[in-house]
């Protein structure tokens, strides 16, 4: 999947948990920040968020990942950590995935 | 619906009479099932691997659109002294009840949130509060089945998915015909109801935590016979 694409999938998901939680408003860049201190979206927030791009990227682009797979839990920096990150994260893992098909 | 452990059983019997009252049923095992109905998909997999487990339910959710019901009753045992138990019996017990457990629920939950709403029921058994001697690591491994169910109720309850465990008595199927009939008479006796359990004693109990009205109930476990 091209970057674009799968930014396009994580900016539209926190967009939607913000509304969830109706803290929508205010531009959501590379640099929004999704687990910190800083964070735009609390901890359960991010568990959907993450449930949330599996599914849209399986449904939309018929491709199974698991966002919170080992050597991502494992990495030092949360792969998560803001949306840029969890961007190349999403394609490091459809491309990893393709791979072990 | 989705049921875990259907080739034979009490899996078996539960997919067939849920089939048959309408609901549409996916179920698992290892190998093929020898048995078909209408209503019912069966699917071969180890609930144990990842990857097989997460493809099952993602075939289910695209042929089905959701799944609302989990009934995890998939389990391997394995009877005895522990002095006398192998490691490799030891970790398959561990990786089927209770990582197979996990799998099976992360994935289904997944689906369930979509909708805000799921029934998930764990079985395990009443020997980890009888402490049966010969059956260490079997009710240990259903013993972590039980604690994972509670936390999981609290993990889950925001979507509308309640989670509970379900523990049956000695039941005549093929897990406990090698036991020594006085090891089970010896169950039997030391139970307020003094038979052994029935399939539909399993129904029973399945029918009331998967009903929608019991959206409050959660985290519980229900143990047949009066053992608490």
């Amino acid at each position: 999947m091209e970057r674009e694409m799968a930014l396009k999938i994580v900016v539209s998901c926190v967009r939607d948990a913000l509304e969830q939680t109706g803290t929508s408003g205010g531009e959501i860049t590379e640099e929004t920040v999704i687990v910190g201190p800083d964070a735009v979206i609390d901890s359960i927030g991010v568990v959907s968020l993450i449930v949330d791009i599996e599914q849209r990227v399986e449904m939309d682009h018929g491709v199974s990942i698991t966002l919170a797979s080992e050597r991502a839990m494992s990495q030092r920096s949360s792969p998560f950590r803001n949306v840029g990150v969890l961007t190349d994260h999403v394609c490091t893992t459809i491309e990893e995935e393709g791979k072990a098909a | 619906m989705l049921i875990t452990g259907t080739r034979k059983g009490i899996g078996r019997y539960l997919a067939e009479n849920y089939a048959r009252r309408g609901f549409i049923v996916e179920g698992c095992s290892r190998g093929e099932a020898d048995w078909e109905a209408p209503n019912y998909t069966h699917h071969c997999v180890d609930v144990s691997n990842e990857r097989q487990v997460k493809s099952m339910i993602s075939d289910v959710a695209k042929r089905n659109g959701r799944i609302d019901v989990v009934l995890n009753n998939a389990a391997v045992a394995s009877m005895n002294h522990v002095l006398l138990t192998p490691a490799k019996a030891s970790n398959r017990m561990l990786e089927v009840n209770v990582t197979g457990t996990m799998l099976v629920c992360r994935d289904a939950a997944k689906v369930m949130m979509r909708r805000r709403y799921g029934r998930i029921v764990n079985f395990t058994t009443i020997v980890a509060p009888i402490a049966l001697a010969g059956e260490a690591v079997y009710a240990a491994s259903k013993s972590a089945v039980v604690t994972f169910t509670r936390i999981l109720a609290y993990e889950l309850a925001q979507w509308g998915i309640t989670c509970n465990s379900f523990g049956a008595t000695p039941i005549m199927t093929d897990m406990i015909r090698g036991v020594p009939q006085d090891k089970i008479d010896a169950v039997v006796n030391g139970l307020a109801i003094k038979r052994l359990g029935t399939p539909e004693d399993c129904c029973n109990v399945c029918d009331f935590f998967i009903n929608p009205a019991s959206d409050n109930i959660t985290g519980q476990v229900i143990y047949l016979g009066g053992v608490t």
